[in-house]
């Protein structure tokens, strides 16, 4: 009996052990994940690379032009013979342009998300929201010259001294562009408010406008808020619109009818141009990406820890 | 004989023009509450919602018959479905506070009706939590987030919220369903005191609740065609004791649902 058992127990013991086929197994399982790791970590050290570049460039700029010239000096002329070194123009030109962009997306765009997810009939919405999704698609290289050659001279009917390159063609082009990701954005987060609280507030008498205004929009908020910080990133990074219908005047101004110049097109100028590598003049675009790159990346962890908090509002 | 409130007449709604009750006829009446029992998907809560005409909220529902306010059809021409939700309030099966203060779930009903008067609004939050039962565990929170209470105070400011448009009607499905037995208890209690002043209209899957609480029962039962019709009304104590119909006995002595 003792034995029988011992030799019972001994048959289940071998089954417990890896057998050939089970380490291949545990390999392979190994091998994928490094694999998916792998896949994960490339945007992770592409983004580094990327910020080790800036700096690694940046810091000799700024060995020789001092980072207090470089935030207050009025004027920005590294390609003339007078050089002045201030990034306020082109700061003031990205503000200019993102300015004009989101004064027109944020509201149509919010407008447009409301209509899609409170107002429109199922139907509707199955066609609009893909539509709209379409503008994202476009190159924006064709939203430079639409704004070029047809917003500019539209609004030159309207506007006479309106010039040719100016930040406000640009930056209602860009705003088009941008109203589809901010639509986008906010629909989910208002189509995901609990149809509950929609029923609740109807069962209160509130109108539609009311349940849309008093309820769904506050509960949908920080989501809201998020897509709105997303979207000026994006219209602070935008380059083809700008570097086309914007102008390459780096002058400190807020006037939207004049031509100015934006970080990104200064870069894309520089970029093309036949500056020599290696100058100083050269290294001032590494010096205006990285301001760029901080500017954007403050936005998009400001619009991330928004769009965390957001998530934490029902249980 | 007792005072009637509400009633129906050969009431039946279609959803994309399939029956899902039929030929409803049923008299609520004034100050009691009124049970509307029976097995899931008899439709107890498509009965419910034709009372505050939610079912206006569903594309393709449909509604026949008449649904006799006060002696007013409220699916009349004229009727204003904003005027008809104030003065019959409703409470969900799940708590659905919004997620605002406390303060301002109840004061939500009045603000939209434009009252702005903050000494006003004080009175009538406060009035409304004291009605609910609630007031003593919130008096000294009222503007901490409603999401921070528990399910069963969710519930109750919940009731309070459809107090404060002073509704001379309150429509509850399943109110307790969502909340753990002393939870319950409270809110049957506390439907028993709103009875005072209140009609009563609860929709439970929960015969032993009906039977605790209510003055009324309707007995509600799908036949194979999956079509609601009303098997039985009255008096509470005869429907759980002396039931006319084989069908109402069987449901209420478990043998089916």
């Amino acid at each position: 009996m003792g034995l029988m058992s011992r030799s019972a127990a001994g048959i289940y013991a071998a089954r417990l052990q890896r057998g050939m086929a089970t380490r291949w197994r545990e390999w392979g399982e190994l091998a994928i994940q490094g694999l998916l790791l792998f896949a994960a970590m490339v945007s992770v050290f592409t983004t580094l690379g990327i910020v080790a570049v800036l700096v690694i460039e940046a810091v000799p700029f700024f060995q020789q032009v001092s980072l207090i010239e470089f935030l207050t000096d009025p004027q920005w002329t590294p390609l003339f013979a007078q050089k002045h070194f201030g990034i306020l123009p082109l700061v003031a030109g990205t503000f200019l342009t993102s300015a004009v962009a989101l004064a027109l997306a944020m509201p149509v765009g919010l407008l447009s998300a409301i209509y899609l997810s409170e107002y429109a009939p199922a139907r509707v919405r199955a066609i609009l929201k893909p539509a709209l999704e379409v503008l994202a698609g476009i190159p924006t290289v064709v939203y430079g010259y639409f704004a070029l050659l047809f917003v500019t001279p539209l609004l030159k009917r309207v506007i006479p001294d309106l010039e040719t390159f100016n930040a406000l063609s640009a930056g209602l082009t860009m705003g088009i562009m941008i109203i589809p990701l901010i639509s986008s954005l906010s629909e989910d987060a208002l189509y995901a408010v609990p149809g509950s609280l929609r029923e609740a507030a109807y069962a209160l008498g509130a109108t539609r406008l009311e349940v849309a205004l008093r309820v769904v929009i506050p509960a949908a908020l920080s989501g809201i808020v998020a897509s709105f910080i997303l979207a000026a990133s994006r219209a602070i990074g935008e380059t083809m619109i700008v570097a086309i219908a914007a102008g390459q005047r780096p002058i400190l101004t807020l006037d939207p009818r004049r031509a100015i110049e934006t970080m990104t097109a200064y870069i894309v100028q520089v970029s093309l141009g036949d500056t020599p590598h290696g100058t100083l003049e050269f290294r001032t675009i590494f010096a205006v990406g990285l301001v760029l790159f901080l500017l954007t990346l403050v936005f998009n962890l400001i619009a991330l820890r928004i769009i965390e908090r957001y998530r934490e509002v029902y249980r | 004989m007792e005072e009637i409130v509400l009633e129906t007449q050969n009431l039946t709604v279609y959803y994309n023009g399939r029956p899902a009750i039929e030929g409803i006829s049923l008299r609520i009446p004034r100050r009691r509450i009124t049970a509307i029992i029976g097995p899931s998907g008899c439709g107890k809560s498509t009965l419910l919602r034709c009372f505050n005409r939610m079912n206006d909220l569903i594309p393709s529902a449909r509604v026949t018959g008449r649904v006799l306010f006060e002696g007013v059809d409220l699916y009349g021409p004229d009727v204003d479905v904003v005027e008809v939700r104030r003065r019959i309030g409703m409470v969900f099966q799940k708590p659905n506070p919004f997620p605002k203060s406390i303060y301002e779930n109840v004061a939500f009903g009045p603000r939209i009706q434009g009252i702005r008067d903050r000494r006003r609004l004080d009175e009538i939050v406060e009035r409304c939590l004291r009605a609910a039962a609630l007031w003593d565990e919130v008096k000294d929170k009222l503007h901490q987030n409603a999401l921070t209470l528990s399910g069963g105070q969710q519930q109750r400011l919940c009731i309070a919220r459809a107090l404060a448009t002073e509704p001379e009607v309150l429509l509850m499905d399943e109110p307790a369903s969502a909340l753990d037995p002393i939870a319950t208890m409270k809110i049957e209690d506390l439907m028993r005191e709103l009875a005072r002043e209140y009609t009563i209209v609860i929709v439970t899957h929960n015969m032993q609740q009906a039977a605790r609480v209510s003055d009324y029962t309707a007995f509600m039962l799908a036949g194979e065609d999956r079509v609601g019709r009303l098997i039985e009304f009255g008096p509470t104590q005869q429907i759980f004791t002396r039931p006319r119909d084989r069908r109402t006995e069987d449901y209420i002595t478990g043998r089916f649902g």
